[in-house]
């Protein structure tokens, strides 16, 4: 398209203003360039640390038996920078450059968008200090502690304000589809948060989901899945929309189609979620709810691929000569791809197969490396020149990050996906007599260590294209000269638009004169006011236990179980057997619903790199469990979990107990009034002397008060409550959790709690 | 399970949300004109020097 063209469609478009004056205005370039330096950096940080896990899951020593650097803790490290941190600033990045040229209109406040700017890196910092220390709730994407977690919701709403300020204020009438998905991301991203946030603080980084077990899992899941729908999907979407037009230079394929695309995706998107918890104990009427929708998501999602893929027919000789549309084609294809394998795992009878294995890493990886990275880069490539006013620095050195960046995600995805189908139909292989075929979970880790080592293959590759890119922006950097600012002339389309007063009372008066913002606001206060106040009496009369023999933790495995959190443990096993025979002949009876009345918050897990963990209790005794933390290769030859020696020695904090029972007292665990001083205390000491004499009989001394006995306490007790007969008819009024472990078997306990 | 009943509520909610801002955009026109706002996109171009599409393998500066 030609300039002269060009004008005479912008002329065409603002004739109905004509006799209105064009207002001269400038577009901000230096908080683009602001969120596109993070993205680079805190990307290289993301995929650093990603890398550090994929390399300790073939070498477990690589974590130098440091506990900060530990799989379990930088799981939710790498996945928070790599979706908040290089996702994040990306979206932000684009959105604040297309959004102001699409409104034709400058951010809605400079203070707003820096704000937001530096509220965000602050979350960063804090979340990359505060996941090695092990503060987490554990649940994905979500681990971020509550003070964290509010500034979140803080600068969440200040993004929004700048947003919708902008496109009040815009001058272009029409609102380009790109910022409908951008809508979509602020509006929805708020509710997840929110609903899913719901914890009650047991300390300043401590704190408990208000939802526990199945209720918390369906938050949970509702929330992770739509977190990649409206954080991953959409406002990368609206990205396509208007950084692929721009770089093929021509409309896109059908406009009509992306409008369709839109509307279809959110209608349907935010119904999905279940299919995270196929053969779970969640209704079968919601699974099935969720895996219609997830198919149904098939239509908009390739509908919207092909009109990305369409948009450069006839420009296909572009696509040869220009990296960013290479990375833009290949990010559209990953979609395209992640988008049918996702619904093809939300039919139940793949996802049994699929779930719990390396199926799924390679599913989400297809996304972030393919979706994400690919279009993140093409992007980076297409703003900086332009920021800078001057060309790019290499074509030739793009073109390399190109190649390079492929052949890493393909040694990243095909071994995964290897992997994954290995474990599924390894776990579920029965010989002609009817027995498990690899009976020992091990084995089925040993024979996938291959694949982990070429999966770090494939990020080495893929980091040092980022490398690539980095030097190339920076050198395309120095040979320019930063345009701080764009200026640019547009027709307002209404007559009313006048400026924003920059009064001392300018929020009020934008507020006022704003009446939809001002309810949408209402709204969301009056929102955020009922859920704190509705939800928790809501849900508590819910815990009354449907299996009366399922009591609350002991003190001592409450406190085990805050170490499980700490230390990640969910990362690689899974507490939810599933009721499949392969399944129950392994690990036990299936999981049920009833029994995780207390788990606030749920540990299901997603992933079984190590064996499920539901059934543990009681399989092995104390002291199996003391040398295997110490070093699982001295029990397990060949296991790939990581040495806890840390457990063996740190002692045992005790002084947050009483906080910790009261805060889940309050949200319905029924511990009895009192029980956190004193009683509590004497219980703890009592179950952790049973435990150092049951490690004395494994010839093992060690101390009552190590972190270590109430992790041990934990394992022995999951998943013993359901065995313990006969179930007592009353409902437990009072509870005195005691200390009656022990290390061979759960009788001795059950009776006791049966008896009470 | 009557965490599922808010999740529903919420879920309508926003659908409901996105139906009125539909609507809205239906009745305001925003649809009407399905055909300039895609080249209206690449009518702003603000950038001085152009991105070197046509130079192949080769350092632009």
């Amino acid at each position: 398209m030609s300039l002269a063209a060009s004008q005479n469609i912008s002329a065409v478009a603002s004739s109905p203003a004509r006799s209105v004056q064009a207002e001269t205005f400038k577009y901000d370039n230096a908080i683009v360039r602001a969120f596109a330096i993070a993205t680079v950096v805190w990307g290289l940080v993301g995929m650093t640390a990603g890398l550090l896990c994929a390399v300790q899951l073939f070498f477990p020593g690589a974590n130098l038996d440091f506990q900060f650097i530990t799989f379990g803790r930088l799981r939710p490290l790498h996945t928070n920078a790599v979706i908040f941190a290089f996702v994040g600033n990306g979206m932000f990045m684009g959105i604040y450059y297309s959004l102001q040229r699409l409104c034709k209109a400058r951010m809605f406040s400079d203070f707003v968008s820096w704000f937001h700017f530096w509220g965000w890196q602050a979350i960063i910092v804090s979340a990359a200090l505060t996941l090695p220390l092990g503060l987490t709730t554990s649940k994905e994407y979500a681990e971020l502690e509550w003070p964290i977690k509010i500034a979140i919701t803080v600068v969440w709403v200040a993004f929004t304000i700048n947003l919708i300020g902008t496109i009040l204020r815009r001058r272009e009438k029409h609102m380009y589809v790109a910022i409908w998905f951008y809508i979509a991301t602020a509006l929805t991203v708020a509710v997840l948060h929110l609903t899913n946030s719901m914890v009650i603080p047991a300390g300043w980084f401590k704190s408990y989901s208000m939802y526990a077990g199945v209720q918390d899992a369906l938050v949970q899941w509702w929330y992770g899945h739509n977190a990649v729908a409206f954080f991953l999907t959409t406002p990368y979407l609206g990205m396509m929309y208007y950084f692929l037009p721009k770089a093929a230079n021509r409309p896109v394929f059908s406009y009509r189609l992306s409008i369709i695309h839109f509307w279809a995706l959110i209608f349907v998107y935010i119904w999905a979620g279940p299919h995270h918890l196929l053969y779970t104990a969640l209704p079968d009427w919601a699974q099935s709810l969720g895996m219609v929708f997830s198919l149904m998501l098939i239509a908009p999602s390739w509908g919207g691929m092909l009109n990305g893929l369409l948009t450069l027919r006839g420009a296909w000789d572009k696509v040869r000569q220009d990296p960013m549309l290479k990375f833009m084609v290949v990010a559209i294809t990953a979609y395209g791809m992640a988008t049918l394998e996702g619904p093809t795992l939300a039919i139940k009878s793949v996802n049994s197969l699929s779930h719990y294995t390396d199926w799924t890493i390679a599913h989400v990886h297809t996304g972030a490396l393919g979706w994400n990275g690919f279009l993140t880069f093409s992007v980076l490539y297409w703003i900086f020149p332009r920021l800078y006013n001057t060309r790019l620095y290499s074509i030739k050195l793009a073109n390399y990050h190109f190649w390079i960046a492929l052949l890493g995600m393909m040694f990243y995805v095909v071994p995964m996906y290897v992997a994954g189908v290995t474990e599924g139909l390894m776990w579920k292989q029965f010989t002609a007599d009817g027995f498990l075929q690899y009976p020992n979970f091990l084995e089925t880790v040993v024979q996938i260590v291959p694949m982990y080592k070429l999966r770090a293959i494939g990020g080495t590759l893929y980091i040092a294209g980022v490398w690539l890119m980095v030097y190339n922006l920076y050198r395309t950097a120095k040979s320019g000269v930063f345009v701080k600012e764009t200026e640019a002339q547009a027709v307002p389309f209404r007559r009313e638009h006048a400026p924003v007063e920059r009064g001392p009372h300018w929020i009020h008066r934008w507020l006022e004169a704003k009446p939809l913002t001002f309810t949408v606001l209402s709204v969301l206060a009056i929102l955020i006011g009922g859920m704190v106040e509705i939800i928790p009496m809501y849900l508590v009369k819910e815990n009354v236990p449907t299996i009366s023999s399922v009591k609350p933790y002991t003190p001592l495995e409450l406190l085990g179980r805050d170490i499980y959190i700490r230390e990640g443990c969910v990362g690689c096993h899974s507490q939810m057997v599933r009721p499949f025979r392969s399944e129950t002949e392994r690990y036990g009876e299936y999981s049920k619903a009833g029994e995780f009345v207390y788990d606030h918050p749920f540990l299901w897990g997603s992933k079984r790199t190590g064996p499920d963990l539901h059934r543990e209790g009681g399989k092995y005794p104390d002291a199996w469990h003391y040398n295997h933390l110490e070093n699982p290769r001295s029990t397990s030859p060949g296991s790939i979990m990581p040495n806890y020696p840390w457990l063996l020695s740190q002692k045992l904090d005790t002084t947050s107990l009483p906080a910790r029972i009261q805060a889940l007292r309050k949200i319905g665990v029924p511990y009895p009034d009192g029980f956190e001083n004193g009683p509590a205390q004497k219980d703890l000491q009592e179950q952790s002397e049973k435990i150092v004499a049951n490690l004395k009989t494994g010839s093992i001394t060690a101390n009552d008060n190590r972190e270590i006995i109430a992790v041990i306490a934990y394992l022995q007790r999951l998943g013993t409550d359901i065995k313990a007969a006969p179930p007592v008819a009353t409902p437990p009024a009072t509870v005195q959790p005691t200390a009656e472990l022990d290390s061979h078997g759960q009788d001795a306990r059950a009776t006791t709690t049966a008896a009470k | 399970m009557n965490v599922i009943l808010i999740l529903i509520i919420l879920s309508l909610g926003i659908a409901l949300f996105f139906l009125g801002g539909f609507i809205w955009s239906v009745r305001s026109g925003q649809f009407d004109d399905t055909c300039t706002p895609s080249m209206r996109v690449l009518a702003d171009e603000d950038h001085a020097k152009p991105f070197p599409n046509s130079t192949k393998n080769t350092k632009a500066t």
